[in-house]
This record gives C-alpha cells, structure tokens and sequence, in this order.
C-alpha cells in the first residue's frame, strides 16, 4: 500500500485519532493501540498547579517516542490565541513543528472561523510550523490555505462531535479534485462506514477523536475504524464498478440453463 | 515588605496559570519549576507573554508581577 505523506514524512496509517474524552489513559492507550494510528492530537492547556507530579499523564499512555504528536489549537477563537498557543508546543516538544490548526467560530457549532484561520495560517507558515488546518467544507477557502503553504487540508465532514458523518460529500469531492497536499476528513464520523466513505471519496486519510472515545466500546470501535479506513482505501484505489440502475449483468453465465 | 540588603523584595507575588502565588526571590524560571515539583516535565513556560525556551530556564529570573503561564499536552481531539 502507498504510504501517507505528509511534508515529506510517510506513515502506514491514515487515521488519526485524537487523545481526549476517553474514561482514563489506559482506556486511551488501548484504543490508540488498537487504531493503529501513528498520530494523534494533543491539546495544550495549563498544567494543574499542585496537583501531585508523579500522577499518570498522557504522555506514559501515548508516549511521544511511539506516535508522532499533532499538537492542536482546540479552544481558540483567534488566530492570536492559536499562533500563541502552537509556539508554547513548539517549545515544549523540543522544536516539533507538525501542527494542527483549528481557530473555532462559535462554541455551540464549532464551527470554524476560516477567516481567522488563514490569518494564523499565514503567520505560522511564515514561522517554519508545518501547518495541517482543518477547515469548513469550502473549496474555495481550502484552495487559499493550501496556497498558504499548509501540508494537508483537513475539511469537516460535519459539526466537531456530532457524529453526523459526511453532510456533503459533493463539496468533499471538489476539494480532494483540485488540492495537491493530503486532504484529510477531520471532524463529524460517527461510525466505520462514513470513515470507509470519506476513503472511497478519495480523501488521503481521516481524522477522529469522538467516533472512537464517545463509542460504548471504544477500544472495540478504534478497531473497526482501522479496518474502515484500510477498506475504504483499497476500494478507492481498486476503482468501484459503475453504478447502473437496471440492465441487469448477472454474475452466473447466462448459457447452460438445464432445460434450455 | 520584606526587603533584602539591597531593597530587593525577599517575597514576590506573580500570577502563574490565573493563580497568586508567592515565592521567595530571587528565583529562576528553573527554580521555581523545581519548587513546583515540575522539574524534568514535558512542558512550556511563558513569561509576560514570551515563551522562555528550556535553554534559558536557569538563568531566567522571575520577578514581583510577573505573569507566568506553564503548559503541558493533554487528551485533545
């Protein structure tokens, strides 16, 4: 299978899964274990003062030596508060410049501000961050960032957390026809099969936290989204047969019928 | 207040992640961390705005009023 590239570093895998919302970090471990994923999201946010410094942190469970770590904008509003946010993880993880933006419109929604999004796409790339945005579903906007500089484009399939899977897979298709860098579906899968068909769509690969963690069974789900995700792949790459409404081609030779 | 023999304050007062906390000075940024049980973490510090890089930890003086921000990863989608 060809690789996922992206800023000229190839992974196997093409889900990316996200740390957070899961009950505890060996909860995560599992999951992210069974993902197969080889990056993942991290946030950033202030550490607890006081609290005890031996306790487990998220770094024993997905430790930085094993996964490549896409530390994220979650929670930004501005493009000030995401630039601010990404050079404190530049900083943190010795000068680790593969990043996640995401500047977000609204709290109810989520939904992303593009235009505060470019303005901190620029700014970033100009600062040597290998920028991965996640945007809305516009071509146009999509089109902008890659010119930007941005080494994937990661449009929503539907709202952050919602689990509505892909609302206009018209939209998706357009982007994935005239942007260069990965396309990768990041936000709004619920379950395997609308992973499978942002892969079949053509996406270079898929992007989730909730699916997974917000599951009954999550170590379970992270499982199937792997194998949703590999399928939806070779099912692009092989090429789907056309799709007819009728004229029937019935798969058992027409010939040889007893009787006939 | 405090002064030392130099009319230095013996104990300052700065913000750290939206918190007053009180330390004895002087300090440094590497300091302070240890007395924080944060020494050897993965993390960044921030101070008045600048991101103070690890290299400099050590001989980065805190100072009364500053406003510190140490962040860490955590779970995120």
């Amino acid at each position: 299978m060809n690789p996922l590239v992206i800023a000229g570093k190839s992974y196997n895998s093409r889900l990316l899964v996200g740390t957070g919302k899961y009950q505890d970090f060996e909860q995560t471990r599992q999951a992210i274990e069974a993902s197969g994923a080889e990056i993942v999201t991290v946030a950033i946010r202030r550490t607890n003062i006081g609290q005890d410094p031996k306790q487990p942190s998220l770094l024993d469970a997905v430790p930085p030596s094993k996964y490549t770590y896409l530390p994220n904008t979650a929670g930004c509003y501005t493009a000030d508060d995401a630039i601010r946010t990404l050079r404190l993880a530049r900083e943190m993880l010795d000068g680790h410049d593969l990043v996640k933006l995401e500047v977000l419109g609204d709290p109810d929604t989520l939904y992303p501000n593009v235009s505060e999004t470019l303005k901190a796409a620029e700014v970033l790339v100009k600062d040597g961050f290998k920028v991965m945005v996640y945007t809305s579903d516009d071509p146009i906007m999509a089109k902008q960032l890659e010119e930007t500089g941005c080494v994937a484009i990661m449009p929503l399939a539907s709202l952050i957390g919602s689990g509505m899977g892909i609302l206009n897979p018209w939209n998706l298709q357009i982007i994935i026809d005239r942007i260069q860098v990965p396309v990768i579906v990041d936000a709004g899968v619920g379950t395997a099969s609308d992973a499978t068909i942002a892969m079949e769509l053509g996406c270079d690969a898929v992007l989730m936290n909730t699916a997974i963690a917000g599951a009954q069974n999550p170590v379970l789900m992270a499982s199937a989204m792997k194998k949703a995700v590999e399928a939806g792949r070779e099912a692009f790459l092989a090429g789907r047969m056309p799709k007819k409404v009728y004229q029937a081609s019935p798969s058992s030779p027409a010939g040889g019928m007893i009787g006939s | 207040m405090l002064l030392d023999m130099s009319g230095r304050l013996k104990v300052i007062t700065v913000s750290l992640n939206g918190e007053t906390r009180q330390f004895d000075s002087p300090i440094k940024v590497a300091q302070l961390l240890d007395q924080l049980g944060l020494t050897g973490k993965r993390l960044a510090v921030e101070r008045n705005g600048e991101i103070v890089p690890k290299s400099q930890h050590a001989e980065t003086a805190v100072e009364n009023g500053d406003v510190l921000e140490i962040v860490v990863a955590v779970g995120g989608g």
